[in-house]
């Protein structure tokens, strides 16, 4: 009854999409891609700003992984690939991080032979392998073999009484069914590592969950100085938040209460299952990124102001915090979590969600799919040349 | 009557307003009329679920959000007046 499908990768990985990614490795090359997706309207062609100009190894470490992350994504079931030639990210370059993918990816590059050959090489080969593995057909996906994350932004008073712990319903739901699920946002942990250390499957998980909170209580205050108390704001306290604990927990109870059983780094895949945290920033384009190269096939987005973003090949669910915005954004928000304030009960709500959940993944289009709203950034630490 | 106050988890010593609270009206959950609200408490602000100590924590998402600094009667609202963070008591 509750059968989940997708697409199984030569890899063991599952896929709940299977989209032709066209991707740049440098934002020089935007233009060419724009144009493809004109051509191909089938295809994912995504932009970014990046891929060049910023030398730090942390900066590298972060561009080559994220790129790498959406070659490999499990929802994407062949890539074109628009590289410059000079660029820091070049195609060459890039190739030893995504060589091990096994699924068909053509290169092109705009110094060998100009921007409007690309083009028409690049909207050929999309086309082309559109065609092939539009072929594929879905087989059923093992609980197991799904990583889900759960994201949130634009949060209001309710999002800690209402959104978040519906998706902490969901990720718990997830996790007794065999399911991972990930969360990042390390600035929204500030003030509760005693809380998620103690949640921790060991010693070195428990260590790393106080290192990442401490670095982003650190970088917090090293950056906004004296406004860093802004993290538990008036607004907050208005709000019904009486400690920085208690907001932290608000946003950080979208991944549930289940035992944490790894921290892995920005953009980097999981080795274990359940319940995963990424030591990754709150602002949410960047953090959805990375939520994406860690893998996660799937995204539960929280939001009580709103926002329509989405995720290229990545399902993003939005679900509100109340039914004012609910209404206001009905075309961009899936779930009305509001809903808990006028009657409906938590484990009523939490089983629509699931609900919907399945249907996403056997294919239905989120809101943000059928809009076009897809998003695509990602961190940088140091400033370019 | 709908429910007007939500339990997060069940650990949880504090339920959440969903809407504002008048004193003397019940606490609803489930769709039952639990205990009276002693005092006018604010939307998504914390009710105590029942009589809480000074210095007993307080536990909202199944966790340790702050510690009472005097003692809280069921029905009462708790923050930032009868609490504190537990993270920056000296």
């Amino acid at each position: 009854m509750k059968e989940i499908t997708g697409y199984a990768r030569p890899d063991g990985k599952f896929g709940i999409r299977n989209q032709v990614l066209v991707l740049p490795t440098v934002a020089c090359v935007n233009g060419v891609i724009d144009h493809i997706s004109r051509a191909v309207p089938e295809a994912t062609c995504i932009t970014h700003a990046h891929g060049c100009g910023r030398g730090s190894p942390r900066d590298t470490q972060i561009l080559f992984r994220i790129l790498a992350g959406m070659v490999h994504h499990p929802n994407v079931g062949a890539v074109v690939l628009i590289g410059l030639g000079c660029e820091r990210a070049n195609t060459k370059a890039l190739l030893p991080f995504i060589e091990k993918a096994q699924k068909p990816i053509e290169i092109f590059n705009v110094q060998e032979c100009g921007s409007k050959q690309t083009i028409k090489k690049g909207a050929a080969a999309a086309r082309e392998l559109w065609a092939q593995i539009s072929k594929q057909t879905r087989v059923p996906l093992p609980w197991d073999k799904l990583l889900v994350a759960m994201e949130c932004g634009g949060s209001d008073a309710m999002s800690g009484v209402t959104a978040n712990v519906a998706l902490g319903a969901v990720s718990d739901w997830l996790v007794e069914k065999g399911a991972s699920v990930i969360f990042g946002e390390n600035t929204e942990m500030i003030g509760t590592a005693h809380v998620l250390a103690r949640r921790a499957k060991n010693e070195e998980v428990a260590q790393k969950i106080i290192t990442m909170i401490a670095q982003a209580e650190q970088r917090t205050k090293d950056i906004m100085g004296p406004l860093a108390s802004w993290v538990i704001s008036p607004g907050n306290m208005d709000g019904g938040m009486s400690t920085i604990a208690e907001k932290s927990m608000g946003c950080i109870f979208k991944g549930g209460s289940k035992t944490i059983n790894q921290v892995v780094d920005y953009g980097e895949w999981p080795t274990e299952k359940g319940l995963i945290i990424q030591d990754g920033p709150g602002y949410d384009g960047d953090s959805m990124a990375g939520l994406a190269a860690s893998g996660a096939q799937l995204m539960f987005f929280s939001t009580g102001r709103g926002t329509p973003a989405g995720f290229p090949a990545v399902p993003v669910i939005k679900v509100a915090s109340n039914t004012q915005v609910y209404q206001r954004m009905i075309d961009d928000i899936d779930i009305n979590a509001g809903c808990l304030i006028e009657g409906k009960t938590l484990s009523e709500l939490r089983s629509e969600m699931i609900d919907y959940m399945i249907k996403v993944i056997n294919g239905e289009k989120t809101k943000a799919e059928t809009n076009g709203m897809e998003v695509f950034t990602f961190m940088t630490v140091h400033p370019p040349f | 009557m709908p429910d007007n106050v939500l339990l997060i988890h069940p650990r949880d010593n504090v339920f959440v307003a969903l809407r504002d609270l008048k004193k003397g009206e019940s606490a609803i959950l489930k769709g039952v009329e639990n205990f009276l609200i002693l005092e006018d408490i604010p939307a998504s602000h914390k009710v105590a679920r029942q009589d809480i100590p000074a210095g007993e924590e307080i536990i909202k998402y199944g966790e340790v959000v702050a510690v009472s600094k005097k003692e809280i009667k069921k029905g009462e609202w708790v923050h930032t007046h009868n609490l504190e963070s537990q993270r920056w008591k000296k």
